[in-house]
C-alpha cells in the first residue's frame, strides 16, 4: 500500500502504512512516548486490550471527522486514521488512568520481587517505577493460589499473574495442543491446566518468554542467580525444529539459562523450540555471535556490564 | 389508559399458545411484510419509529439495523439478547413467558429485514421454563408455516433456535453474548470491529434485546409514523417499565414515554404508591448500573420541573442531579432502606459478574466492595469515602466493556447525593449497625434556582 | 447421598446433543457447548472432570476449552453439590423485601452455611444474583429445570423443604 496516514502523537509527527495501531507507530518514534504494554504481543495474534496500561486519549480522531475519542482508548489494539491526533505522556488524564491502572494491577500482586526470578527482567516492576504510586491504598488480604509445576521445566506462580493471556494465545497459536488455560472468572480468574496436567510439547517454553512478569519461569533456572548478575550473549545453532536464534545467560562460563532473543518490548524475534531452550546448556552446543545488546537502563547492563569485554571463553576444543 | 402495544392481549386467555394468538391478530405482521414489504421498507419503517434499544443502551435499532455489512455470500444473523440479568429489570422475563409469541413474530419481521436465514435468541440459562416456552411457540409457528422454508410461500427461509446461556451477567453485553453463543467464556471482544461488522462466526449480525425486536411488529403493521406518534420527544413509543422494591404494586407495566415518574409511583394504574405507609426515600430509575437518586430529585429536575419517564428527562441534569432510563428496572426504596448496605449489595454483583478480563474491572470492583463492606460493618473509616471515589473514577471509561461504567455509577451516585448517610456509617458505626439513616433530607424540596441563567454560570 | 452413576453419555443424550449441533453451522459444533454441559449436568448432577471431558470428547472439543467455559458460568457446579440445589437471589431489589433473612433462615434450619450442602445430601443453598424476578421477590430456583418459587417466607419456605423432602426418587 502506497497511501500512508499521518498521525501525531505527543506533538511528533510520523507517516505510517493504515492498519497500524497507535502503539505500534509510537514505537516506530520511539522513546518516552511509547505506551508500556503488558498484555499487547506482536507475534501473537488478538493479542492486546486486557491490561489497560497503554490507554492513550485520541484528541483528535481523524482530518475527515476530528471528533475526540470520548474515552481513552487501548493503543495496542486501536489502528491510525488520517491526521489522527493522539496523547499519551502530554495529557494528564492519560497519566492519571494510567497511574490508576498500575495501582490496581498491583494490589494483589505479591510484590515479593526479593525472591522473584523474574527481577530485572519484570516489566510490572518497570511500570510501577515509572508510573506507579510509592504506596498502595489497598488494606486487604491480597489474593493467594498455591504454586504449581506445569511439567518438569516450567514453574506456574499464579500469585503473580496479571491474565494478560499471553501465554494462552501462546500455547493456542505455537504449540499444537493447548493444555492450559483462564479458568473461573473476575478476580478469581487464574491461569490453570484445572486438573494436574504437564504443559509438554516441543513449544511451550516459549510461555516463559512471553510472560511479562514471574508468573511463569524456567524452573531450571530457578534460584541460579540474579539476572542482573549474568551475561546475556547472542548465539545460534542449527535446529530443524526452530531458528536456533537464541540468547544465551552466562554465570562465570556456564551457561545458565537459554531464552529467545528479546527486544526493547520484551517481545522474542522467534519463538524457540525446548531443546535448544532446555537441554542445550553448554557453550560447545552453540556458535556465540555476540553481547545480547541491552537497554542501557536495564538492571542487566547496571553491573558493570561491559559490552567488549566480557565475551565467555569459548574453547571447544576442551568442552 | 395509556396505549398497550406490547401487553395489548396479556389478559387474553390462552394468549401463549398459536391458535389464540393467531385469532388475536398475531402474524399479521409476518404476512404485510412479507407480501408487501421489502426488507429495506421494514429498516425504513423502524427508523422512522424512532424506537430506541429497549436493553439499555437506547441507540436507536433503525440505525443500527441500516449498519449492517451486506457482504455477497455471507450469511447474517440476528441474536435476541434475552439475557436479561440486570438487576431490578424482569420485563423480558414477563413477556417471554406470557407472550412468547409476540416475540418469535418480531423475530420474523426483523429477520427479514435484515436478511438473516437464521436466528438466535440467547435466554438467560436460568430461565430455562422461558426456553421450553419459546422452543414450543417456535414449534407452533413453525408447523403453522410462518418460520422453516419459503415461508408464506415468500421465497424467504428462516430458522429460529434458543441458546441457553450458563449463568454470566456479563453476556448481556453483545460481544460477550456472542462470545458465549460460540461456545467460549464470555469476554466481550475489543472494538471495533462491531458486530454489524463481524459478530457471530465473523459474519455481519445485529443483536437486539427482546422488547425492542417484540415492537417492531406493531410498528411495521401501523407505520413508523404512528409509533413515533406516542411518547415524548425523541423518546418514542411505549416501554416495559419493570417496577420492584418497596412499593404496593411491584410489576411489569407498559407505559407511554413522558409519564410522570411522581404518576408512576404514586398511582394505582402503576407501582400504587410506598408500601405500608412509607414514605420515598430513593429511586434506581433504570437497572443497578444507573445512578441512584435521592426522592427529591427523581421527582423533579434541578429547575423544578417535573421529572418524567423519558430517555432525556430522566437523564436531565447529567451525572449531577439526573440518572438514565437504562433497561428500565425501577427500584424504589423507602425510608427503611440503607443505602450504604444497597450500594454494597449492587458492587458486590458487579464484583461477582465482572469477566475479568480487563485489569480496572477484574481488581477495581472487588477493592469497592471490600472498602463498601467495611464500610457497611461499622468498620470503615472517613478517608474511606475518597477513596471509593477515587476507585471508582479509576474504573470507569477505562475498561474494555462498559460493566466497568456500570460498576462506577451506582457508587458515585450514592456518594454524590447520599454522602452523609455514608459519613454517618463512619461516625457512628454501632448505632449503623443497629438502626438506620432514616430519610433524613432527601425528600426535602429542592431550591429552586431563580432564573436557569444562574445554573448557566 | 448420590447415586454413584457411570459417567458416559446414553444414546437417547447424544441424540439430544446431535440435535443441538444442527443448530449451528458446519464447524461451528462449539457452540454447542453451553447447551451440552445443561444436558450433562442435569443428567449426571454436577459437572466432575470426568463430564467435562465426556462433553469434550463429543463435541470434538479439547478437555482445557470445557474446563475454562464451565468454571466461567456459575450455573454450572464443578463440585458436588447436593440433591436440590437452592439458589436464593440476594441481590439489591430481592433485598429490600427480605431476602437476606430467607438465606438466613435456610441456613439456620438445615445448620449449614451459604454455599454448604446439607448433612443428609438434600439441600445445598447458593446465594446468586439477581434472577430477573425482583417484582416476586424474594425468589429461590431449583434446577435442572430451574423451577421458580417466588413471594418467599419462611412459611413457604418450611413448606417447600418438606415437599422435597417427601419427593420420591
Amino acid at each position: 500500500m502506497s497511501e500512508k496516514f499521518k498521525v501525531t502523537i505527543d506533538n511528533i509527527v510520523i507517516e505510517v502504512d493504515p492498519g497500524t495501531t497507535i502503539l505500534n507507530a509510537a514505537r516506530m518514534i520511539g522513546g518516552d512516548i511509547v505506551p508500556p504494554a503488558m498484555c499487547y504481543y506482536t507475534k501473537l495474534q488478538g493479542s492486546g486490550g486486557k491490561c489497560r496500561t497503554c490507554l492513550v486519549k485520541v484528541s483528535q480522531g481523524s482530518e475527515k471527522d476530528p471528533r475526540p475519542m470520548p474515552k481513552l482508548v487501548a493503543s495496542c489494539r486501536t489502528t491510525v486514521m488520517d491526521g489522527m491526533v493522539v496523547q499519551n505522556i502530554t495529557s494528564p488524564e492519560v497519566i492519571e488512568a494510567r497511574k490508576g491502572v498500575v495501582e490496581i494491577l498491583l494490589i494483589n500482586h505479591p510484590l515479593d520481587c526479593p525472591v522473584c526470578d523474574q527481577a530485572g527482567e519484570c516489566h510490572l516492576q518497570d511500570l510501577s517505577f515509572e508510573h506507579g504510586a510509592e504506596q498502595t491504598r489497598y488494606e486487604f488480604k491480597r489474593r493467594t493460589f498455591e504454586r504449581i509445576d506445569i511439567g518438569d521445566k516450567i514453574q506456574l506462580h499464579m500469585n503473580r499473574c496479571i491474565l494478560c493471556y499471553r501465554c494462552v494465545f501462546t500455547a493456542d497459536q505455537i504449540t499444537n495442543e493447548r493444555v492450559h488455560g483462564v479458568l473461573n472468572r473476575g478476580d478469581a480468574s487464574e491461569i490453570s491446566t484445572y486438573i494436574t496436567k504437564a504443559v509438554d510439547n516441543d513449544f511451550s517454553g516459549n510461555m516463559i518468554d512471553v510472560c511479562p512478569v514471574g508468573a511463569l519461569t524456567d524452573k531450571t533456572f530457578r534460584f541460579k542467580n540474579r539476572v542482573w548478575f549474568t551475561k546475556p550473549v547472542d548465539a545460534h545453532c542449527e535446529c530443524d525444529k526452530c531458528s536456533g536464534k537464541v540468547t544465551l545467560w552466562y554465570k562465570g562460563e556456564d551457561v545458565i539459562r537459554v531464552t529467545g532473543r528479546k527486544d526493547q518490548y520484551g517481545e522474542v524475534q522467534d519463538f524457540i523450540c525446548n531443546t535448544c531452550r532446555f537441554d542445550k546448556k553448554k557453550t560447545s552446543d552453540w556458535t556465540i555471535e555476540k553481547p545480547t545488546e541491552i537497554d542501557p537502563r536495564s538492571v542487566i547492563s547496571a553491573n558493570h556490564y561491559e559490552m567488549e569485554h566480557m565475551l565467555p571463553v569459548i574453547d571447544k576444543k576442551i568442552m | 389508559m395509556a396505549q398497550k402495544i406490547l401487553l395489548k392481549d396479556i389478559d387474553v386467555p390462552g394468549i401463549e399458545t398459536f391458535d389464540v394468538f393467531r385469532k388475536q391478530g398475531g402474524y399479521s405482521a409476518v404476512e404485510k411484510v412479507l407480501k408487501t414489504m421489502s426488507p429495506e421498507d421494514v429498516v425504513e419503517e423502524v427508523k422512522k419509529s424512532g424506537l430506541r434499544g429497549r436493553g439499555g443502551a437506547g441507540f436507536p435499532t433503525g440505525m443500527k439495523w441500516s449498519f449492517l455489512a451486506k457482504p455477497e455470500g455471507v450469511p447474517r444473523y440476528l441474536v435476541c439478547n434475552a439475557d436479561e440479568s440486570e438487576p431490578g429489570t424482569f420485563k423480558d422475563r414477563y413477556l417471554m413467558t406470557k407472550l412468547p409469541h409476540v416475540l418469535i413474530e418480531g423475530m420474523i419481521v426483523a429477520s427479514y429485514a435484515l436478511g438473516a436465514n437464521t436466528s438466535y435468541i440467547y435466554v438467560r440459562g436460568e430461565m430455562m421454563p422461558q426456553i421450553r416456552i419459546l422452543e414450543k411457540a417456535i414449534a407452533e409457528a413453525k408447523a403453522a408455516g410462518f418460520l422453516g422454508e419459503n415461508i408464506l410461500g415468500s421465497g424467504y427461509d428462516l430458522e429460529i433456535y434458543v441458546q441457553p446461556g450458563g449463568g454470566a451477567y456479563i453476556c448481556g453485553e453483545e460481544t460477550a453474548l456472542l462470545e458465549s453463543l460460540e461456545g467460549k467464556r464470555g469476554n466481550p471482544r475489543i472494538k471495533p470491529p462491531f458486530p454489524a461488522i463481524a459478530g457471530l462466526y465473523g459474519c455481519p449480525t445485529v443483536v437486539n434485546n427482546v422488547e425492542s425486536i417484540a415492537a417492531t411488529s406493531w410498528i411495521v403493521l401501523n407505520g413508523g409514523d404512528e409509533y413515533a406518534k406516542i411518547g415524548i420527544g425523541r423518546s418514542t413509543g411505549t416501554k416495559l417499565i419493570s417496577a420492584s422494591g418497596n412499593i404496593n404494586k411491584p410489576g411489569v407495566y407498559e407505559i407511554e414515554l413522558g409519564l410522570p415518574v411522581e404518576e408512576f409511583i404514586y398511582s394505582d394504574e402503576y407501582c400504587g404508591g410506598i408500601a405500608n405507609g412509607k414514605r420515598l426515600k430513593a429511586v434506581v430509575a433504570g437497572g443497578s448500573s444507573v445512578p441512584i437518586l435521592p426522592a427529591n430529585l427523581i421527582l423533579r429536575t434541578v429547575n423544578g420541573e417535573p421529572r418524567l419517564m423519558s430517555y432525556e428527562s430522566l437523564a436531565d441534569g447529567g451525572f449531577a442531579s439526573g440518572t438514565m432510563l437504562g433497561s428500565g428496572g425501577f427500584i424504589v426504596m423507602d425510608e427503611d432502606a440503607c443505602i450504604v448496605r444497597n450500594t454494597w449489595n449492587f458492587s458486590r454483583f458487579y464484583h461477582h459478574e465482572s469477566c475479568g478480563q480487563c485489569s480496572p474491572c477484574r481488581e477495581g470492583t472487588g477493592w469497592m466492595e471490600k472498602i463498601l463492606h467495611r464500610i457497611e460493618y461499622g468498620h470503615g473509616k472517613m478517608s474511606d469515602i475518597d477513596l471509593l471515589w477515587d476507585v471508582q473514577r479509576k474504573i470507569e471509561g477505562n475498561t474494555i466493556c462498559p460493566l466497568g461504567d456500570a460498576a462506577a455509577w451506582p457508587v458515585a451516585s450514592a456518594i454524590r447525593h447520599f454522602r452523609d448517610e455514608f459519613e454517618w456509617h463512619v461516625n457512628e458505626p454501632k448505632a449503623a449497625m443497629e438502626g438506620n439513616y432514616g430519610l433524613a433530607h432527601y425528600a426535602d424540596p429542592l431550591p429552586v434556582p431563580a432564573a436557569p441563567s444562574e445554573l448557566v454560570k | 447421598m448420590l447415586a454413584v452413576k457411570e459417567i458416559k453419555f446414553s444414546e437417547e443424550m447424544l441424540k439430544q446433543v446431535d440435535e443441538i449441533i444442527k443448530r449451528y453451522p458446519e464447524g461451528k459444533e462449539k457452540s454447542a457447548l453451553l447447551p451440552v454441559l445443561h444436558l450433562a449436568q442435569a443428567e449426571f448432577g454436577w459437572c466432575s472432570t470426568e463430564v467435562m471431558d465426556q462433553v469434550a470428547s463429543v463435541l470434538n472439543i479439547k478437555p482445557i476449552e470445557v474446563y475454562e467455559v464451565a468454571t466461567f458460568y456459575t450455573m454450572f457446579h464443578v463440585k458436588p453439590v447436593g440433591k436440590y440445589v437452592l439458589e436464593v437471589c440476594r441481590t439489591g431489589p430481592c433485598c429490600l423485601v427480605g431476602a437476606e433473612k430467607i438465606i438466613k433462615y435456610l441456613e439456620d434450619k438445615l445448620e449449614i452455611k451459604e454455599g454448604e450442602t446439607s448433612a443428609d445430601g438434600l439441600f445445598t443453598v447458593k446465594g446468586v444474583e439477581c434472577l430477573a424476578a425482583c417484582g416476586t421477590g424474594p425468589v429461590l430456583q431449583i434446577g435442572p429445570e430451574y423451577t421458580f418459587y417466588e413471594h418467599l417466607t419462611t412459611d413457604s419456605v418450611d413448606q417447600l423443604l418438606e415437599d422435597l423432602k417427601g419427593r420420591k426418587q
